[in-house]
């Protein structure tokens, strides 16, 4: 897909390379001042994979992600998505993606019909198909009923599932979700979730999602990483990372294990007080 | 969305440049078309816009009309002053556009923007001319104001055009200028404090409410390097039967273009960084 970048296939983490390869990032790192938010993360993710980024509040995936998605420009190391790479081709990037950030992003005061019009002219999809591919978004979400209602009147799930289909009209090569259950409870979680796997079943598009339920990671994943302090700590299958810890682990324990002890998980809580206040200040 | 399998992206191969520039309007309209939703779906907001036009024209401007020496030329002063008012509605309207920039990015919209293919300066150029939609009912506004107290207004046609384009000129650089302004205060409440320092020099360093001719020597200086007084010496000629241009139509009009693009390049550069 794009031959200058071929001939360096060092991009891609030991092994995983070429055209099945989603996402690819080597010794990716962001810096707020002396603040590490990313630190020389190396991943490399296959095409049609879920793959689960876990880890504290602060840790820095949302900041891995931004950079993932163009928001943010790495301060070194390289990556590409969907065989671009993010820093010298960050329009194409942006033309194979989808994001669903973690603030709600539909606009309260459109309906959700007009909030899918939005994105389909805003990823120049042709005035014919429209229609059409709005139409089948808001079935295939089950939002159709509300289509013509203002999202400001939604519930969470609603509007996150209304995002995702904002966010696939275009049929982007990876999806790309920052925490989207976050708020909502069990049940539009689960109706959240079944939909994100119908899509990832029928047009097998890579998932990333960030998420603080390990049960969800544990069911959905295909693969995950932890990441602590801007650092990937673990990296595997659900099922090998507890393996590690032994019989009867569970991801949560995983997580405590490898995330850190509780006092450090208070040192992440004010790692994240940092990290937000240096992105403010240098954003 | 579904029964498409596993579609690879569409074409990878580089569209022409016809294409680029028809995706681009669009993009432009996308954004502005939204907008021109969003006041559908609430169109008291306008409303509440149309009360300060009112104030200045009805209570400064019937008091001002007794001050000898304001009006220029054979115009009397609440025909020059119409005009101002009018230049000066749009301007109070825009210069907070930057607002709802920020509450964008404190929602997540913005995001959405910024991750799309858009260019920036689509994104920038269609967010300006919503800005413009909101100033161009502010121009009916103040074209009824302006019948209701007599002022000779100029109904032909071209006129009218010409002004409607004025105002959607006025409009889109001033919110532009919003933009940046936003971009680097980052938050509401800096945002209002900057927003009313900014407008009052803005609004009484032109020929808005007073003849240039008036000014003391630097307070011209100034006046003549403000993007407003270009806008309301286009307005003041086009709005008003008998009205004349000090600068003339080409000029104001060259100025106030120049001026939005040089503005649309520096806030095409700053605005994805508002999502940081």
């Amino acid at each position: 897909m794009a031959p200058d970048d071929r001939a360096d296939t060092s991009i891609a983490a030991p092994g995983g390379a070429g055209e099945d390869e989603a996402v690819g990032t080597f010794d990716l790192t962001k810096r707020f001042g002396d603040l590490v938010a990313v630190d020389r993360a190396t991943l490399s993710i296959a095409r049609g994979e879920i793959f689960g980024l876990i880890g504290p509040n602060g840790a820095g995936k949302s900041t891995l992600i931004k950079m993932l998605t163009t928001l943010l420009p790495p301060s070194s190391g390289r990556a590409t998505v969907a065989g671009y790479d993010v820093l010298s081709q960050p329009a194409k990037v942006r033309r194979h993606i989808g994001y669903v950030p973690q603030l709600l992003s539909a606009d309260g005061s459109l309906t959700g019909r007009e909030n899918l019009l939005l994105s389909a002219r805003l990823y120049g999809i042709p005035r014919g198909e429209r229609v059409q591919r709005i139409a089948r978004a808001l079935e295939a979400m089950g939002i159709a009923d509300a289509a013509d209602h203002l999202v400001q009147h939604y519930s969470g799930g609603m509007i996150r599932r209304l995002e995702i289909a904002q966010s696939m009209l275009h049929r982007p090569t990876v999806l790309f979700m920052d925490e989207p259950t976050v708020g909502l409870d069990p049940v539009a979680r689960q109706t959240v979730w079944q939909h994100v796997r119908q899509l990832r079943k029928i047009l097998n598009t890579t998932m990333i999602v960030t998420t603080h339920y390990m049960e969800e990671v544990d069911e959905l994943c295909d693969r995950i990483a932890l990441i602590a302090r801007g650092r990937i700590v673990a990296l595997g299958t659900p099922s090998e990372l507890k393996a590690r810890l032994g019989a009867g682990a569970t991801l949560d324990d995983v997580f405590a294990r490898l995330a850190g002890t509780d006092s450090e998980i208070e040192q992440g809580y004010r790692d994240a007080q940092r990290t937000r206040r240096a992105a403010r200040e240098h954003g | 969305m579904p029964s498409a399998p596993a579609a690879p992206p569409a074409s990878t191969a580089e569209p022409g440049f016809g294409r680029l520039a028809a995706d681009y309007v669009s993009q432009v309209l996308a954004v502005a078309g939204a907008e021109a939703q969003k006041l559908r779906h609430d169109p008291m907001e306008i409303g509440t816009r149309a009360i300060q036009p009112v104030l200045w024209l009805l209570l400064f401007g019937q008091v001002m009309a007794r001050v000898r020496g304001l009006a220029s030329g054979d115009m009397n002063y609440m025909d020059f002053l119409a005009a101002g008012i009018l230049a000066q509605s749009v301007l109070f309207v825009a210069i907070f556009y930057g607002i709802s920039a920020i509450w964008e990015r404190d929602l997540g919209v913005l995001h959405r923007y910024l991750v799309s293919p858009a260019p920036r300066s689509a994104l920038v150029i269609g967010k300006g001319i919503s800005a413009s939609l909101r100033g161009l009912f502010q121009a009916v506004f103040v074209y009824l104001l302006a019948l209701v107290i007599g002022v000779h207004t100029d109904f032909a046609p071209l006129a009218v055009l010409g002004v409607l384009l004025f105002i959607a000129l006025g409009s889109m650089l001033f919110s532009t200028l919003s933009l940046i302004i936003a971009c680097i205060v980052k938050t509401r409440e800096r945002f209002m404090g900057i927003g009313q320092v900014l407008t009052m020099p803005i609004f009484f360093a032109s020929n808005a409410i007073y003849p240039l001719a008036m000014m003391p020597a630097w307070l011209k200086a100034v006046s003549s390097v403000n993007p407003l007084t270009y806008e309301v010496d286009g307005l003041r000629a086009l709005m008003i039967q008998g009205g004349t241009s000090v600068y003339g139509l080409p000029l104001d009009l060259a100025v106030l273009a120049g001026v939005f693009a040089v503005l649309v390049m520096i806030a095409a550069r700053m605005y994805p960084r508002m999502a940081v």
